[in-house]
């Protein structure tokens, strides 16, 4: 399989198979091309090329280390907190390259938001504060506008009705499903435009995370969500395209219901029917 | 597999039983110094703690009564211009070697802070000497206050650094993400987070200086009367007490013990603060 097969989502030249589908092709948020990524000697992604669509979900699915969690902190330079790292090969976001000397990685992070695993609201503050932080460390002031933006954050997140009457109370005081929420909320508030999670119901109760898939479908709508997760189901649950990873290279990307019903490699079936990873 | 016989059950109860009282004992042993230091200082220094102790100056030599009032007050104030030094060097260095620099400089730093942790505090008073008070020809309460200040630094310096380290990296990560410039994560959300263990850090470094004497006898030097300027020589407490300890009056002496309780007392009080400080870290992280 060709490097340009691999990319579904081709922004310029859709391919045929997309076009003859009956929805129109979708315009795509990021365009990645072979990308590859070192920590130190070692290559995390080997040259990745494929395109994420705008206002859809993409699950990332794989077997531990095989880069899924590299290639999502690639989308906002997160990965290069870890000394040491190389990166080749492009990322666009809406057409800009994201590596260009030009740009500051923080740029970069307030467009393009992340939620972590492990909910980890700050403990120094309370409910409310972890909302509008990201604003409040940027400069923004304007009392009205933070509790407008409050509110909005958490009605988005699922979270207002439940923690309307405790804003002062501190974020840690929730529980482990609400607290992910609540992490949501905080990134929803600098308004990106993409959010990028990573396994962010692993910790959590199916109940919780029930909440949490949920909330993803309605936040489709306006963002671009690219998420990574070892739950086959949730995958197929909630994501419109799924890129399966193994051991640092692309080995299929497409629509969700083909990957999961008819995928053209035969690695991907092995692994989606659980027969290794 | 046979069970021990009574005699080896016997024989190795008697072992745990040995170990355990040496283990008692070696503990009473390490605390009783404090008692008996407490206990001591009480009997001979309580009753020269009045009012006067804490309002007069010093009686004129040979004259009863008086107090140590410039003492104290100079203690505060040496205490006070350190920490004006040493505190912001301290907590910055520290949160340098936490948060930026390369692996190889950071531990050269961090043996060079070990090292100078263990340089005898005298020695800080003839570095000061040399550099300061030769050098502006006077003994001063600047002088005094930045040999207390170099002291302080690596302490500070060492425990930022720990507490700083401790703080998960998942904050660090999160506010980053949001678009949040370093140094503000670092000051905002790490800095934050740490405060408790930082201001702890600040206030045992401060509890351990203002006891010093030996870098306080040729920089600060002492003084009878109020300090009127901070280029001048300036009394302190633990100076006060050397000075009356080794003179021949009775008087003296009891004031000597006097002052010994009020300064023990003094960094006792620092100590329980920062305990209750401290009390809520498994709430707060750090």
């Amino acid at each position: 399989m060709t490097t340009s097969e691999r990319s579904v989502l081709e922004c310029v030249e859709p391919p045929a198979e997309l076009a003859s589908a009956e929805e129109p092709v979708p315009a795509c948020s990021f365009q990645v091309k072979n990308l590859s990524i070192w920590y130190g000697e070692k290559r995390a992604i080997d040259d990745m090329t494929l395109d994420i669509a705008s206002n859809a979900v993409t699950a990332i699915i794989g077997p531990s280390g095989c880069g899924k969690s590299t290639f999502i902190r690639a989308l906002n330079r997160m990965h290069e907190l870890v000394p040491k790292t190389r990166v080749e090969g492009t990322v666009l976001l809406q057409g800009e390259d994201l590596y260009s000397s030009a740009v500051d990685p923080t740029i970069v992070r307030r467009r393009v938001g992340m939620v972590f695993q492990k909910s980890n609201p700050f403990p120094t503050m309370s409910i409310g504060e972890n909302v509008i932080v990201g604003l409040r460390l940027n400069g923004v002031r304007d009392r009205k506008f933070l509790n407008e933006r409050l509110e909005k954050s958490l009605r988005m997140s699922a979270l207002w009705d439940e923690v309307k009457d405790d804003l002062h109370k501190p974020g840690t005081s929730l529980s482990g499903g609400q607290q992910q929420r609540l992490c949501i909320a905080r990134a929803l508030a600098v308004e990106p435009e993409v959010l990028l999670m990573d396994e962010p119901c692993s910790a959590l109760d199916p109940i919780a995370t029930a909440k949490i898939e949920e909330l993803i479908y309605e936040l489709k709508t306006k963002y671009t969500i690219v998420t990574v997760t070892h739950n086959m189901q949730q995958a197929g649950r909630i994501s419109d395209y799924t890129a399966f990873f193994y051991l640092g290279r692309l080995i299929e990307f497409g629509p969700t219901t083909k990957i999961f019903t008819n995928p053209s490699e035969r690695q991907t079936e092995d692994y989606i029917t659980g027969r290794f990873g | 597999m046979r069970f021990e016989t009574a005699h080896q059950h016997t024989w190795r109860k008697i072992k745990s039983a040995l170990a355990c009282t040496i283990a008692f004992v070696s503990a009473i042993l390490v605390i009783s110094p404090l008692g008996l230091v407490f206990f001591y200082l009480l009997i001979h220094g309580a009753g020269s703690v009045n009012w006067d102790f804490f309002t007069k100056l010093p009686a004129p030599v040979g004259a009863v009564g008086g107090g140590m009032v410039n003492a104290i007050v100079g203690s505060l104030e040496l205490l006070a211009l350190a920490g004006l030094i040493g505190i912001p060097v301290g907590v910055l260095g520290g949160v340098y070697l936490a948060e930026y620099g390369s692996a190889r400089i950071n531990s050269v730093l961090r043996f060079l802070a070990d090292v100078l942790n263990g340089v005898p505090s005298i020695t800080w008073g003839m570095v000061v000497y040399g550099l300061v008070v030769l050098r502006f020809k006077g003994f001063s309460a600047y002088a005094g206050s930045l040999a207390l200040a170099l002291i302080m630094i690596p302490l500070i310096l060492r425990t930022t650094e720990e507490v700083v380290l401790l703080v998960p990296n998942g904050y660090r990560e999160a506010a980053l993400a949001l678009g949040v410039s370093r140094w503000k994560t670092i000051v905002h959300i790490v800095m934050k987070t740490a405060s408790k263990g930082i201001i702890t850090g600040i206030l045992l470094a401060l509890a351990r200086v203002g006891g010093e004497t030996a870098p306080l006898l040729f920089t600060a030097f002492g003084n009878r009367f109020w300090n009127h300027s901070l280029s001048q020589p300036i009394a302190a407490l633990p100076l006060q007490i050397f000075t009356y300890a080794i003179s021949p009056y009775d008087d003296w002496h009891r004031q000597a013990w006097a002052g010994a309780l009020v300064l023990v007392t003094g960094v006792f009080c620092v100590n329980v603060i920062v305990r209750i400080l401290t009390r809520g870290r498994a709430a707060s992280v750090v």
